[in-house]
């Protein structure tokens, strides 16, 4: 990550591509996440909206926020839609029709329509190597309808449809890893991002889009109406993520795996839970349970990224 | 000059794509429409036609990438069947709802269950209420000919709805038929290079998909069904020019031998052609029958059914699809309802058949009309009869 100094924001454009006015909740991590993504994509991009907050919030008729080419189909075939964006300007360049203006396609969804009903499309998409960025803006549950459980819902979590009970801890499976499902397509770039990090955040959104060919970041959108905390808490829990390894920060660049953010000594994780009404439920073993995971994945995330720089050094 | 050669169908459907210059393919391989992709795919591997072929991972998402390569102002087709037709329902409505012309061929096939590869128009039917303009064929040139107006249809400023072009699968789709094959500079004249008004563009940015509160929601629905119901005139307009072009006309029904005659009968897609030998065989014997086909399904050519049997005693109408728990067929019902409120109208009698790939002959056709007659002079127990069932 880049040693920012205090007088960076002032380089950081003034325009806005996701405009305020839209009907987002307070303390929104998504809607601030996908702000900071607009000002490091620019003008020179067309989104690719999949069903779920972001378009519910910004795109009601005649309304909308966004100041680039927009588009809103369905809820599971953003991936899909994306490429045929892609393969359609090609197509009219080669054949004269249309002047290359190096226009990049973005896919956005959340964790639901990216983890579960999306991840058709988009496995197709990263497989046929279509140049565009897919961002999945995860916040962890079906907020939009209500937080409903996704396969992106962290165990022990509590929503409407894994609710904690006399006999249940809420969600009963573990976080699906969708930046390990999109790095197994073999894609050039892969990221996970924060917007509680904004310079790393918009960094790998430049670098998604620099690069030729699929790009998927993974960005933890802290949503406090879901999570069941205050609003003002929303920075602060997405830097804890970060900070206690229950979301670690890091890219994996044609399969080479390197931390943005490494920890020797991570919080513990309570730091993180015990500030969300999601987790008030779990009894200390489950906790324990979660605390020895987050470790052991973290620390292999971490000797993976060592075995990688070693690597090349060695080459 | 273009000149007559035996081909099969799927193939002449490949290089109609070629001729009309497509952008962006973007299909799914499905018996029986396979042979179309194969050779599309085929023409763009060895350079004969300048597209992107999206070789997708299912026909949600070959409709969905052609929704994106079409909003991007590109030219979209695609070829599906049966179940993958069914898959990409929910796509279906949404390239008409925004008005994104997309070209889709469809090789008519049962639906499962249990699995059928074979053809009726129980797919075909599933799609009546989802805006999308639906021609129906009954022949290889037939179809070839509909391709090229149905990416003149689709993309005329005034229409900009998605089209379908039906074709039986098997009965036409894998049989070799002599086909007239345009010259490439006849379909350039004939077909302008697709204007998209409002294309996804950074340098003039528009929103495309946004929802709709209940509060315009209805007016939104009012202006897709006046668009749909006034394409009817580009339609027919485009197969005028087509007609004037190329010498083979095309109407929303197609009346054969049907002047005079007491008893119609209706059908469409590949039957039509039995049908038509059926007819020749019964005027010879001296019965008074004739023959409509409906080609246009959607949007549903009114005015010109009431015509067609203002004359006529007895209309049998013959579908290719069970409209479970329903009054008839499909394309009966509707046809009821067209002439309901007038003030004279035939005895119409359904029949359903020719379901899952099973045959109807010539002399199949004869025994439905007589049947057909049967009942409209003495009644019938039900409703509509499945021609040929063993109970």
């Amino acid at each position: 990550m880049h040693n920012y100094t205090v007088f960076v924001p002032r380089l950081i454009t003034k325009k806005e591509y996701f405009a305020p006015g839209h009907r987002a909740c307070i303390g929104c991590g998504e809607a601030l996440a996908v702000r900071l993504a607009g000002k490091a994509m620019g003008q020179n991009v067309i989104v690719v909206n999949a069903t779920g907050c972001i378009e519910i919030i910004a795109s009601q008729f005649p309304f909308t926020s966004w100041q680039v080419p927009w588009i809103h189909t369905l809820f599971e075939n953003t991936a899909a839609v994306a490429s045929g964006i892609e393969a359609g300007l090609k197509a009219m360049i080669r054949k004269g029709r249309i002047t290359d203006q190096e226009t990049k396609i973005v896919a956005i969804a959340g964790d639901g329509g990216t983890a579960d009903i999306g991840l058709q499309a988009l496995s197709g998409a990263m497989e046929r190597g279509h140049d565009f960025l897919y961002l999945c803006f995860d916040n962890e549950a079906y907020m939009n309808t209500g937080i409903q459980r996704s396969s992106a819902t962290p165990f022990g979590a509590s929503t409407t449809t894994s609710p904690a009970g006399k006999v249940s801890i809420g969600q009963v499976t573990w976080k699906k890893d969708m930046p390990a499902i999109a790095a197994a397509h073999n894609i050039p770039y892969v990221a996970t991002a924060c917007p509680s990090y904004p310079f790393d955040l918009m960094d790998k959104v430049k670098k998604g889009l620099a690069v030729k060919g699929p790009a998927y970041i993974h960005i933890l959108s802290v949503c406090p109406t879901g999570w069941r905390c205050p609003a003002d808490l929303s920075i602060r829990l997405g830097r804890l993520a970060v900070k206690t390894g229950i979301f670690p920060l890091y890219e994996v660049e044609n399969g080479r795996y390197k931390m943005s953010l490494d920890f020797p000594k991570l919080l513990p994780v309570t730091d993180y839970m015990n500030l969300q009404g999601r987790f008030r439920h779990l009894k200390p073993d489950v906790i324990a349970q979660i605390q020895q995971t987050v470790s052991r994945k973290y620390e292999e995330l971490r000797n993976k990224s060592a075995a990688c720089r070693e690597d090349k050094r060695g080459s | 000059m273009a000149t007559r050669v035996g081909m099969e169908v799927s193939v002449a459907i490949g290089e109609m794509v070629r001729l009309a210059n497509a952008d962006v393919i973007a299909a799914y391989p499905i018996t029986p429409q396979t042979h179309i992709v194969e050779h599309l795919a085929k023409l763009v591997a060895n350079g004969e036609l300048d597209a992107e072929y999206i070789p997708v991972e299912s026909e949600h998402s070959a409709m969905s990438a052609c929704l994106g390569a079409s909003a991007a102002g590109a030219r979209a087709f695609t070829a599906t069947a049966g179940q993958g037709l069914e898959l990409m329902h929910e796509v279906l409505y949404i390239a008409s709802s925004m008005q994104l012309p997309v070209v889709m061929t469809v090789v008519n096939r049962a639906l499962s269950a249990p699995l059928s590869v074979w053809g009726d128009h129980s797919d075909a039917m599933s799609c009546r209420d989802t805006g999308w303009i639906q021609i129906f064929t009954e022949n290889g040139q037939d179809v070839i000919d509909n391709i090229l107006c149905a990416f003149r249809i689709a993309e005329d400023q005034s229409v900009l709805l998605p089209v379908m072009v039906h074709l039986d699968g098997f009965h036409i789709s894998h049989v070799i038929e002599p086909i007239l094959l345009p010259e490439s500079s006849d379909v350039d004249s004939f077909l302008p290079v697709n204007k998209y008004p409002l294309p996804l563009d950074p340098a003039k940015p528009v929103a495309m998909g946004d929802f709709g509160p209940p509060f315009i929601y209805t007016e939104m629905k009012w202006a897709q069904e006046v668009n749909l119901k006034q394409s009817r005139e580009t339609i027919v307009k485009v197969w005028q020019e087509f007609g004037n072009k190329f010498e083979r006309y095309y109407h929303p029904v197609e009346c054969y031998r049907s002047e005079d005659a007491e008893v119609l009968l209706l059908t469409l897609g590949s039957f039509s052609e039995t049908a038509m030998t059926a007819i020749d065989k019964m005027r010879d014997e001296g019965s008074n029958v004739g023959l409509l086909k409906l080609r246009l399904w959607r949007p549903f050519p009114f005015d010109e059914i009431r015509q067609a049997v203002a004359k006529a005693g007895v209309l049998i109408v013959l579908d290719r699809a069970l409209s479970f728990g329903g009054l008839n067929g499909p394309v009966c019902s509707e046809i009821k309802a067209a002439l309901y409120n007038e003030a004279k109208r035939p005895k119409i009698v359904s029949f359903v058949g020719g379901l899952g790939g099973r045959d109807i002959t010539v002399d199949d056709f004869q025994e439905i009309v007589n049947r057909g007659i049967e009942i409209a002079q003495k009644g019938s127990e039900h409703e509509f009869e499945i021609f040929g069932v063993r109970e």
